[in-house]
Formats: C-alpha cells, structure tokens, sequence
C-alpha cells in the first residue's frame, strides 16, 4: 500500500529527517513514536505529498506520490489533522461532507450517496445524534472524531492519523484506539502518532521510533520498545512489562 | 415551510418591498399604481396614459439608480463572502486585497488628468484589478509563508503604499475643480449613474458571479486550514486564484460605478451567516439579497432625508458600526 525509501523530509531550504524506510501493507497499523519536535507531523505531511520530499521515494500502490493529483491522493489516504479550532460553524454532517471532495467534479454538490457516506462515518464512531451541531460547540474530543469521520469518508485506503489522541479524555482515547484495531481489520492501513508507547502494543501490528528525523528502531512494537529505545527516545527510565493476561505496558520509574 | 427557507422567503420579500418604495418616493412621489400600470404598459408594449414626468422620473431617474443599488449591494456582498470564507475570518471585507485603494487610485488619476467620466470609471476598474493582481502575484512569491497570511500583510502594505499616492494626488489637485470631485468619488455616490454605467457593470458583475455560483460548495473548503483542505484533495492555489479573480471582478465593477461605499462587504455576509450558516451555498444567495436591500434601504435614504443628497458611505457607516458591534456581541464566539 505505502513505499518510503531512504526518504528525506523537512521545509523548503530546512532538511529536519532523513533515511526514513517503511513500508505498510493491507490492513497494517503502524504507530510513530517520537518526542516533541522529533519530526512525526512533517514525516505524515511528506507522505501525504502536502511537503515536497527533499529526496528518496514515496510510492502509494505502487504510484509515485509526485505523478498523483491533490484528489488522487485523497482518495487513497484521508488525514486526521491535529486539533484545530478556527473552523466555521458548519454542523458536523457538513463538515464530515467535506471528506467527499475527491469524489465529486470541481462544480458538483454532495449528492444523497455522499450524504449517506458521511452519515455512515458519522454513525461508526458512535456521533449520529451530533449530525446537526454546529462543529464550534461540540467539545474536543468530538470534534477529534469527527476529523476521523471526515477522513472515513473519504474512503481511502490509508488512514493517517496525527496523534488522534492527543486532546482526548482516557474514554475517548481507548475508543479511537478501538475503531483505528476495528478500520485495520477491514483492510485500511493506518499510521498513526502518538506520545503514549502502550498505544502501540494496543493495537498496532508495528512501531516507528522517530527521534530527531531518523528512524532509531523499526519493527513489532515488543522488538523496539525497550528500556534501552525508550530512554533514547524521551531521556526518562521506562520498564516494560508482560502482563499476566497477555499484552505489555510501560511504566515510567519516577524517584528511584 | 422550515425556518431557513422563511429566511430567504422574507429576505426576497423585503427586497421587493424595498424596491417599490425606492420607485415610489422622492421629490417627484409616484403612486404605487402608477408603477405598476407603467410597468405593465412596458412588459406588455402597450401605450398608457400616464403624465410624461412619471415615466421619466421612473424609467430615466430612479430606474438606473434602483438597479445599481441592486447590482453594487449584490455585488459587494457576495464578494465579501467568498473572501471571509476563503480568509476564515468574519471581520474581513472585500477590499482587504486593495482593491477598493486601487480602484480610488485609478479614479483619482483620472480625475487629475481631467479625463471624462468614462475614462475616470475604466481607470477605477482597472486600478482595482492591477491592485489585487499586484498583491496576489507579491504574495504568492513569498514562499515558506502562511499563503493567506503573505497574501494580507502583502494587501496591507499594497493599500497603504496606493493610500499615500492617492494623498499626493490629493494635494496636487487643483482644489476648486479636482478635489470636490475626488473626494465626492471617495465618498460613493449612485447619484450620477447612467443606464450606459450599468449596463458595462452588471455583465462585468454576472461575470464574477458565475464562478462562484458553479464552484459553492468547493469554496467552503477554503475555509478549512491549507493542509486539511488539500489532503481533501483540492488544489487550494488554483481555487483561490479563481475565487480571488471572480471577488475582485465584482467589487471592481461596482465600485467603478459607485465609488467607495463602505461596510456593505463586510457587514452583511457577516449577518447572513448568523441567520443560514456558513455554507457557501446557502450562504451567497441570502447575502446577495440583504446587501442589495441593505444598499438599496441606504440610498432611497440618502436621497430623501435632506435636501441635500447624503453620501451612501457615510450613511453605511453610521448605520454598520452599531449594527456590526451588536452583532458582535451576539455571535459570542461561534461565527
């Protein structure tokens, strides 16, 4: 689904990462560990040709990223944005509508299809009853959903999230997490952020460690978080620990 | 009937009202069943018996004047709405590119070189393109920017460098003949517009209508920041450009015939999205509507409620800052 090789990335003049390679196929969740200002956000802006790459490759099945339209693209990934607050009123069926573009002409409106596509995104993530709210006064974590029904209705292929989690309750979190696990199984690929490791022995198949625009480690998320990674990655003392019904977690050593 | 269709049900409604009473008053009052006979003897081809003066202060006076009421409101309106959604921002007016500065500058020239009404109108609307053309091709060269960021500071700078032009002009002047005349042309004025103005600027008008209307809904993405918008897969340069050229189009050839009326691009898309919501769809039609009765409403005023007539700038100002403000207070936060 998505090829990166030896990619650089950055801003125009101002190179930030560098031999970044990964691949993700059908239906694979990949979590992009990081600290602050480590480059996560600029890495899924490059993949999402929104950045020009400074050099290496970007391949979307198979398709180089620079020969695909704006609207080819959003028709293979939809992007959840970090939180932002500056939009319009619009009710957040409208706005969920505006995942449609790609798949409507340049002079078209949302036809009854599109409608029943953004309302069936909307109705997935539990948000059916907020359809007519304005999207200015649902609260953040709603409005962190409906990005995420936004991208849905998109109807792409890969789902690239920007630490979907970050504005939300510990609820609203677990229940991203769910439905990012319930999307992979559908055979959506999803990459995703995140500042909490266990987000990935949750439900991702792989982990990305970014630090500083390089890939540090790369692989299941048992094989590359580790103590030692960890400690790499955020300078704190971290232990990971199998947990008796199955799984792992980290718990950070504080004082000792 | 849902509440939002009575919205534009009584905006038509207040609209029509509006006009027969701008018909009707004035100095040389009509009757409304005269306008009406006049008119049906018109649509009709049929002769009618009406004194002379009626069909005159009808059809030559009031007439064109009515019209480039309805077509400058419009026009002002819906250009202010394309740009607040395009700049997310409510408090922006169509003028923010330079071109109301431009087409002042383009005016006032034509004025100080005594050139006649025609050029004076050509110079104003060429004057408002070559502004925002200058500003948007600046801007966009100013790469590793907030586009809409560069492309307002470029606005900001544009307008103040074409504003001290103007002011040397304005000294310049030969006071007794040029400078009533440019600062009544500062002013706005639909006084002096004839039959031959209107039927430049309205095709002009329609002009940088069509784009708007065939891209409605599209343009509501420009309302999203530039990375939400173009991983939605628009192409955000493109579509400004257009959305830029189409509101700059209109605003030209409104204000080429009316000089600068204030407030109108500003304030009423600014109501209209309290009563509809922001989509652009709903959004246009309703605005274009309460700008050509709000400037309608101020004119039919302008030239009753002294004897001398009122400049309409003068009269959108004193009635927009109140308004603005207590809509203002109103809104709270959610625009």
């Amino acid at each position: 689904m998505l090829k990166v090789e030896s990619l650089a990335f950055g801003f125009p003049g101002r190179t930030i990462g560098r031999d970044v390679s990964f691949s993700l196929s059908d239906g694979e969740v990949m979590c992009v560990l990081g600290p602050n200002g480590g480059g996560k956000t600029t890495l899924f802006r490059t993949v999402l040709g929104l950045l020009a790459k400074h050099s290496g490759s970007i391949a979307l099945e198979g398709q180089s990223i620079e020969t695909l339209s704006r609207s080819e693209i959003a028709k293979l990934i939809g992007y959840v944005p970090q939180g932002h607050s500056g939009y319009f009123a619009y009710t957040v069926r409208d706005f969920v509508l505006m995942g449609r573009t790609a798949h409507l002409g340049i002079f078209s409106s949302p036809s009854k299809k599109d409608f029943d596509v953004a309302d069936r995104a909307l109705a997935s993530l539990g948000m059916a009853q907020l359809a007519e709210r304005p999207i200015t006064e649902v609260s953040g974590g709603e409005r962190q959903l409906a990005l995420v029904a936004r991208a849905l209705a998109q109807e792409p292929r890969l789902l690239v999230l920007d630490e979907p989690t970050a504005s939300l309750d510990f609820g609203n979190q677990v229940r991203v997490l769910e439905r990012i696990a319930a999307l992979a199984r559908t055979g959506i690929s999803i990459l995703f952020s995140s500042h909490d490791p266990d987000h990935a022995f949750l439900c991702a198949q792989r982990a990305l460690l970014l630090a500083e625009g390089r890939a540090l480690e790369i692989g299941t998320p048992l094989e590359v978080i580790r103590p030692d990674t960890l400690q790499r990655l955020y300078g704190v003392s971290v232990q990971v620990l199998a947990l008796a019904g199955g799984g792992h977690t980290c718990l950070p050593a504080i004082g000792s | 009937m849902n509440s939002r269709a009575l919205t534009y049900v009584l905006a038509a409604a207040a609209l029509l009202g509006l006009t027969a009473l701008a018909f009707a008053v004035g100095r040389y009052p009509v009757s409304l069943g005269e306008i009406v006979s006049l008119l049906a003897a018109k649509l009709t081809g049929s002769t009618h018996n009406l004194p002379a003066n009626v069909e005159t202060v009808v059809m030559q006076v009031r007439g064109p004047r009515v019209l480039a009421a309805l077509v400058v409101g419009a026009s002002l309106a819906a250009a202010g709405t394309a740009y607040q959604g395009m700049f997310r921002n409510p408090l922006v007016s169509p003028d923010i590119l330079g071109v109301s500065t431009g087409a002042a500058l383009g005016a006032v020239l034509g004025i100080f070189l005594s050139l006649g009404i025609l050029f004076i109108q050509l110079f104003a609307f060429a004057g408002g393109l070559v502004a925002v053309g200058l500003v948007y091709w600046i801007g966009s060269r100013l790469r590793g920017h907030d586009p809409l960021l560069a492309l307002v500071l470029t606005g900001v700078v544009i307008g103040t460098l074409l504003g001290s032009v103007i002011a040397l002009l304005k000294y310049l002047a030969d006071p007794y003949n040029q400078l009533p005349a440019i600062t009544y042309w500062l002013l706005g004025s639909l006084a002096s517009i004839s039959p031959r103005d209107l039927s430049v600027a309205a095709p002009l008008a329609l002009l940088g209508l069509a784009p708007m209307l065939l891209l409605r809904w599209r343009m509501n993405l420009l309302a999203l920041p530039d990375d939400e918008a173009r991983a939605l897969g628009v192409d955000t340069r493109k579509l400004r450009t257009i959305v830029v050229a189409a509101a700059t189009l209109m605003t030209a050839a409104a204000v080429a015939v009316s000089g600068i009326i204030g407030w109108i691009g500003l304030l009423i898309p600014h109501a209209a999205r309290l009563l509809v919501g922001p989509d652009i769809g709903r959004l246009l039609p309703l605005a274009m509507l309460l700008g050509a009765a709000f400037l309608l409403a101020v004119d039919t005023l302008c030239r009753t409620i002294a004897t001398i007539e009122v400049p309409p700038g003068v009269l959108t100002a004193l009635i927009g800052t109140p308004f603005f403000l207590w809509l203002f207070a109103l809104s709270r936060r959610s625009w």
